[in-house]
C-alpha cells in the first residue's frame, strides 16, 4: 500500500525511538534525519525554535487520529509536554506497508538521546550547511542569539553531526 | 547619491485593480522589475490550477509580487516613517524583500516541487543570490545586500520587524493574496478593510503589533482568511486538476527513467528527471512550457501519460469521495488490488489528498509549532494576546481543520464493457462515502 507511505515513515521512526517527548524534540529528529538524506518528503522552514515542518505537524496529528500513535500531555507548569509513542494498531499498520530506511535504526536512537536544547542547535547548523564553519557560527548568534550556545556546544554539535554522517556512510 | 537611495526622476505608476496604483520612486526597484527573473513571475499563475473551477484566476505571480510591495511600501512609508521604533534604515531591504518574496516559485509550483523534489524558497534564495540579473542589481547597493534580502524572505534576519512585514500571521504577503484571490476568482469571500489594518499598525520591539482601536479589521481579516481557504485555495475540483497534473509529471518521470521513446522529447524536463538540474534550467521554465508538452503528449503512445495529458488539458479531471484514513485505510489496499486486477494502475489513478488549515494560532510557551501571534496594543500601552481580545478569534485559535479526500476516474470505473464484475466490486467498495460527487 504505497499511498500512506509516508504517514508509514514517520510511524516507524517513533517505533525505532520508543517513544519521543516533546514535540519540538520530534521536529528536530526528523529534520536532521531528513538532512542526512533519510527519505523524509517534509517541507521544513525556518520558525521560532528554528527548522519546522507544519506538514510534519499535520502527519502527527492524523497519525494521532487514525489511532497508530499516542500522544500523551504532561503538564510542566509553565507549558505542556507531547510525548509519542507507537500503538498497536500501528504496529498493525506498519505491517502492512513497506519499511525500507537504511541504518534508520542507529541514526534514530542517537538522536533519542540528545536534548531537545542541543537537536535545537544541530538542526539550526544544518539548516546554514551551505555556509562555512565560521558563518554558521555567525548565523546562531544572530537566529538563535538568546539561548547563548556555549563554545563547546558548539563544538560537540558539529562533531556530533560528523558521527551521524559516518554512522550512516557505513 | 549612493544606488540605493536613488530615485526616479518621476514616480512610475503600475495600473493595478486591488490597489489602484502601484508607486515606484526607487531606481532599485525599478530596475529589479525589468529584471528577466522578476519578469519570468508573469508566466505563472499566482493559483495554479484554480482557473479550472474560477476561470477567472489567470492572474500571476507578477501581479501579487507588486502587490505585497505596494503593502509594505505603504505601511513603510505612510505609517512607520518616523517613528522611533522603527528603523529606517531597513526601507530598502524590506522592500526588495517584498517584491522578491516569491522570485523562486515555479509552473504550478506545488505539483512541480512534488514530483522533482524542490523547494521555490531555495530557488528564490539561489536567485538572489547566483549569476541573475537580480543578483547584479542588488549587488549594486552593497556586496551584503543580496545575502541580507534572502535572509528576510528567509526568516532569518536578525531585525524581526522586518521579517513581521512579509512573514507572520497578519503580513503583507497575505493582505494582498486574499484580496487579489478574492477579486480575480470573483468570490465575495477574502474582502477586508486593509486601509483600516494598515493604518492601525505600529512598530512595537521585535514586530508589528495593531492598535487595540484595529481589532475587529483584524476579526474581518482572520475570516476573510478562514474562508479563502476553504472555498477556493482547498476546492476539491481544483485539487482534482493539481493531483493529474502531478500524477502526468510523475507518468513522464517514469517513463524517462525507463528509456521509454518519447515521441516529444521533454528537453526541459530532462535534467530535473536525473537530478542535474542548473539554476538556469529551472528559470527556464514556465506555465506555458508545461502546457506545450501536455498539448503534445496527449498524442504519446503511453496511454497513461496521454490519457493523463488529455484530462488535464481539457478538464476531464477526476471523480473524489470523502476518505477517513483513521477508518477506511484498510479498504486503500483493498482498492489498489481491485484497480490491478481491472488494468487501471492504481499508481496513477487512485490518489489520496489531504488539505489542513490552521487559521490562527497563539504562542504557547515551550512547545514547538506555534505561530508568533498577532498582538493589540492596548491603551495602556500593554500588548495584549489577540484571542485574550476577541471572542471570534478566541472561537477558532489552534483549532485545526483537516479535509481527507480519494480521487479516482469515474469513467474508468463505469461498469460496462470489459471487467464489467470487477468494476461493479470497485464501485461497490466506494459506495456508500460518495457524498458530493461531483464538481
Amino acid at each position: 500500500m504505497n499511498l500512506l507511505e509516508e504517514h508509514a515513515k514517520i510511524v516507524h521512526f517513533i517505533t525505532l525511538a520508543g517513544e519521543v517527548s516533546g514535540r519540538k524534540k520530534l521536529q528536530k529528529m526528523v529534520y536532521i534525519a531528513k538532512k542526512m538524506d533519510l527519505p523524509f518528503q517534509e517541507k521544513y522552514e525556518f520558525h521560532m525554535y528554528g527548522p519546522y515542518s507544519e506538514e510534519l505537524t499535520l502527519r502527527i496529528e492524523e497519525l494521532c487520529n487514525m489511532g497508530f500513535l499516542s500522544e500523551r500531555l504532561e503538564d510542566k507548569g509553565s507549558y505542556v509536554k507531547y510525548t509519542y509513542a507507537c500503538t498497536d494498531e500501528g504496529n498493525q499498520f506498519l505491517s502492512t506497508m513497506n519499511r525500507e530506511q537504511a541504518n534508520l535504526s542507529i541514526c534514530v536512537e542517537k538522536l533519542n538521546s540528545k536534548k531537545s536544547r542541543f537537536l535545537e542547535l544541530v538542526s539550526t547548523l544544518l539548516y546554514f550547511d551551505h555556509l562555512t564553519r565560521e558563518q554558521q557560527i555567525e548565523k546562531i548568534q544572530v537566529v538563535k542569539g538568546r539561548l547563548n550556545f556555549s563554545d563547546d556546544e558548539l563544538t560537540e554539535a558539529f562533531d556530533f553531526i560528523q558521527e551521524l554522517e559516518m554512522c550512516l556512510k557505513q | 547619491m549612493s544606488y540605493a537611495t536613488q530615485k526616479l526622476a518621476e514616480e512610475k505608476v503600475f495600473k493595478d485593480p486591488v490597489h489602484r496604483y502601484i508607486h515606484v520612486r526607487d531606481q532599485v526597484i525599478w530596475d529589479l522589475i525589468g529584471a528577466r527573473e522578476f519578469q519570468r513571475l508573469r508566466r505563472i499563475k499566482q493559483l495554479g490550477t484554480t482557473y479550472l473551477v474560477f476561470h477567472g484566476a489567470e492572474h500571476s505571480r507578477f501581479h501579487h509580487s507588486l502587490g505585497v510591495y505596494e503593502v509594505v511600501r505603504r505601511i513603510i512609508d505612510d505609517i512607520f516613517v518616523g517613528r522611533p521604533e522603527w528603523d529606517e534604515s531597513e526601507r530598502l531591504v524590506v522592500l526588495c524583500a517584498a517584491l522578491l518574496h516569491d522570485l523562486g516559485h515555479g509552473p504550478f509550483s506545488h505539483a512541480f516541487e512534488n514530483v522533482f523534489e524542490l523547494d521555490h524558497e531555495k530557488f528564490t534564495q539561489e536567485i538572489l543570490t547566483g549569476d541573475t540579473e537580480i543578483n547584479a542589481i542588488l549587488r549594486r547597493v552593497s556586496p551584503q545586500f543580496p545575502q541580507n534580502v534572502s535572509d528576510v524572505i528567509g526568516k532569518t534576519y536578525a531585525n524581526k520587524q522586518a521579517v513581521s512585514l512579509i512573514s507572520s500571521q497578519i503580513d503583507a504577503d497575505r493582505m494582498d493574496y486574499l484580496q487579489r484571490d478574492a477579486y480575480f476568482t470573483g468570490v465575495s469571500y477574502g474582502h477586508f478593510d486593509m486601509e483600516r489594518i494598515l493604518r492601525v499598525m505600529r512598530p512595537r520591539e521585535e514586530q508589528v503589533v495593531i492598535k487595540h482601536s484595529g481589532m475587529h479589521a483584524v476579526e474581518d481579516y482572520i475570516m476573510s482568511r478562514y474562508q479563502m481557504y476553504w472555498q477556493v485555495y482547498f476546492h476539491p475540483v481544483s485539487r482534482s486538476a493539481e493531483v493529474i497534473l502531478t500524477k502526468a509529471l510523475h507518468r513522464a518521470k517514469e517513463l524517462s527513467m525507463s528509456d521509454y521513446e518519447f515521441d516529444f522529447e521533454p528537453r526541459h524536463f530532462k535534467t530535473f528527471f536525473d537530478r542535474t538540474f542548473t539554476l538556469k534550467d529551472y528559470l527556464a521554465l514556465d506555465e506555458n512550457i508545461v502546457m506545450t508538452y501536455f498539448q503534445a503528449w496527449m498524442n504519446e503512445k503511453d496511454e497513461i501519460l496521454s490519457d493523463l495529458c488529455d484530462r488535464f488539458i481539457n478538464r476531464k479531471l477526476f471523480q473524489y469521495i470523502e476518505f477517513d484514513p483513521a477508518k477506511d485505510y484498510r479498504k486503500l489496499a483493498e482498492l489498489e488490488q481491485l484497480f490491478k486486477k481491472a488494468g487501471i494502475n492504481p499508481s496513477y489513478y487512485l490518489v489520496f489528498d489531504s488539505s489542513s488549515d490552521l487559521p490562527y494560532d497563539f504562542y504557547r510557551p515551550g512547545e514547538e509549532g506555534e505561530r508568533v501571534p498577532i498582538h493589540l496594543l492596548m491603551p495602556n500601552d500593554e500588548l495584549r494576546e489577540l484571542s485574550r481580545s476577541s471572542e471570534i478569534v478566541e472561537a477558532i485559535s489552534g483549532k485545526r481543520r483537516t479535509d481527507h479526500k480519494l480521487y479516482f476516474p469515474e469513467d474508468l470505473i463505469t461498469p460496462d464493457g470489459k471487467k464489467k464484475a470487477l468494476k461493479k466490486q470497485i464501485l461497490q467498495v466506494l459506495k456508500g462515502e460518495i457524498q458530493e460527487g461531483g464538481e
